[in-house]
């Protein structure tokens, strides 16, 4: 899933600026998952702004909600009145939410609230880690499932490199796993080695970002034809 | 002076400067560029080296750059950002500077989809007008992004491109402005075919006082036949050929198309020498070098002042 962070508050009230009535709307998605952008993260956030505009001897307006995705427009049907009301809308959603409130409501001014960081999941309670980079073309399976793209610091393709010592990456060996370290270890219990030793030729990478901007057409799903 | 470069003099002085371009080889060889500098030498100020164009793999900016010192002729060292982070382009600036470097132009770079490796990774760590500051910051301040002092003096007259064609149009005096704010020192624009639009843009130079503060050289490619005037026009994006010019092209027989895309570009270098806030030409003869001592004879712009 996405993984985001709330931006400092500070940021939030200096791009909201002297906006008479905020909308806080939050995500039912993956930002709720990683508590950033939930019903509870708008609730928070919502009384932060209130508390920091009563001091500064503000009349402010925050009206409150969240919806099931905010990067789909259907779900932005039942905050029509509620975003109608209000000068901006603080979207606490992933920056894919942020954008589609631009679509859904082009008249309204939107800020966002989060940094959207990496895709990633839970895991420990707490701990949120990045495990793929959406590079376009998967190369799981010659890696024993084990992305080096997004979790080897130079997302090298024939690791390790000379700076994995005890497991760990030199780029901050107390906190990152050396990439290629595990798929070493995984390839071994899996008797497959022999991958090790094959040499990775240069990535085609215009599946990625480097190719321009993406999209994906299923014509099987499509009401017009392109 | 910030760089004591003959097109900063040249340009400083008042004069009306002329530049050209010379495209390396795909490969080490350095016979190529012997054979297009000669066409070069003594017609034009500076000669601009473009850095690997369209992506497709070239001998180096910097190390063609030194062969056409070598050669007595001075570059324009162009550098793209779609290709190197911030390391490496300071890295590669130094080294330009130690080479005896003393013009350089700041770029995004075509996109590597164009190119014949289309399947790289972009880097564009930072953009043009990023690279502008940088440089700026280098040679004026002797520092590099994050801070530290540059061992040595580093010294570069600093151009950037400019296309006044490119949509939308409101925002294209605008971006010059912030070049200048960056602290560009020399604009080549894109190629002129469209005189209006591109008289309409250095308007808007004037009017925010913009052409005091950089100066200006109008791009011009000389169309080879009314089949390039097509392809420029329909294939390359951010360049319009007006209709005029495609029929003029069209009207002459294929083997007299050369002469009238020299004759229009003569033309339009009379009609460029008249508008206020232009200081020179930059002439895109793509392999075409050979005619650009023809081009510069007949607008009357030999011989070249020595700096």
């Amino acid at each position: 899933m996405i993984i985001a962070e709330q931006k400092p508050l500070d940021e939030i009230l200096a791009a909201i600026g002297d906006a008479k009535k905020i909308l806080v709307l939050g995500c039912g998605a993956c930002v709720t998952i990683c508590f950033a952008g939930g019903a509870k993260e708008v609730g928070i956030l919502a009384s932060q702004i209130r508390i920091a505009s009563s001091k500064a001897g503000k009349d402010v307006e925050v009206t409150e909600d969240t919806i099931e995705r905010q990067c789909e427009n259907e779900f932005f049907d039942r905050v029509k009145e509620k975003a109608a009301e209000a000068d901006v809308v603080l979207s606490i959603a992933c920056g894919v939410g942020v954008q589609t409130i631009i679509e859904v409501f082009p008249e309204k001014i939107v800020f966002a609230g989060l940094n959207t960081t990496f895709y990633g999941r839970p895991k420990e309670p707490g701990l949120f880690t990045e495990y793929c980079e959406g590079c376009g073309s998967c190369i799981l399976n010659a890696t024993g499932g084990i992305c080096p793209i997004a979790r080897c610091s130079k997302s090298l393709l024939n690791g390790p490199c000379g700076g994995s010592e005890n497991g760990k990456c030199e780029v901050d060996p107390l906190n990152i796993e050396c990439a290629w370290h595990l798929i070493h270890e995984r390839l071994k219990s899996i008797g497959r080695l022999d991958l090790m030793e094959q040499v990775s030729p240069p990535k085609d990478w215009s599946t990625s970002s480097s190719g321009g901007v993406r999209r994906i057409v299923r014509e099987d799903l499509r009401e017009v034809k392109l | 002076m910030k760089s004591n470069s003959n097109l900063e003099k040249i340009l400083e002085s008042g004069k009306f400067a002329v530049t050209s371009e010379l495209g390396p080889p795909k490969g080490p060889d350095v016979s190529a560029i012997e054979k297009k500098a000669a066409f070069l030498k003594g017609n034009v100020d500076a000669v601009n080296l473009t850095d690997n164009q369209t992506a497709i793999v070239r001998l180096s900016s910097i190390a063609s750059a030194h062969i056409l010192i070598e050669l007595g002729l001075e570059p324009v060292m162009q550098m793209v950002c779609r290709d190197r982070n911030r390391i490496a382009m300071q890295s590669d600036l130094f080294g330009a500077c130690a080479l005896g470097v003393r013009n350089m132009l700041c770029l995004s770079g075509d996109h590597q989809c164009f190119g014949n490796h289309p399947t790289a990774k972009s880097v564009y760590d930072i953009d043009s007008i990023q690279l502008i500051a940088t440089v700026k910051k280098m040679r004026d301040d002797g520092k590099v992004i994050c801070g530290d002092d540059i061992e040595g003096a580093f010294e570069m007259f600093i151009g950037a491109a400019e296309n006044p064609f490119a949509d939308p149009f409101e925002t294209r005096v605008p971006r010059l402005a912030k070049k200048v704010a960056a602290g560009v020192d020399f604009i080549q624009t894109q190629c002129i075919y469209d005189m209006n639009r591109f008289k309409e843009w250095m308007r808007g130079v004037r009017e925010r006082g913009l052409d005091k503060k950089v100066h200006i050289l109008a791009g011009l490619a000389p169309l080879k036949s009314a089949g390039m005037a097509n392809y420029m026009n329909k294939k390359v994006a951010g360049v319009s050929v007006p209709e005029d010019i495609i029929n003029r092209m069209k009207g002459v027989p294929k083997e007299q198309q050369a002469e009238e895309g020299i004759k229009i570009c003569l033309e339009q270098i009379e009609e460029i020498k008249q508008i206020e806030g232009v200081h020179g030409v930059h002439i895109m003869a793509i392999e075409w070098e050979h005619k650009v001592r023809e081009i510069v004879e007949r607008a009357g712009l030999l011989p070249r002042p020595a700096a």
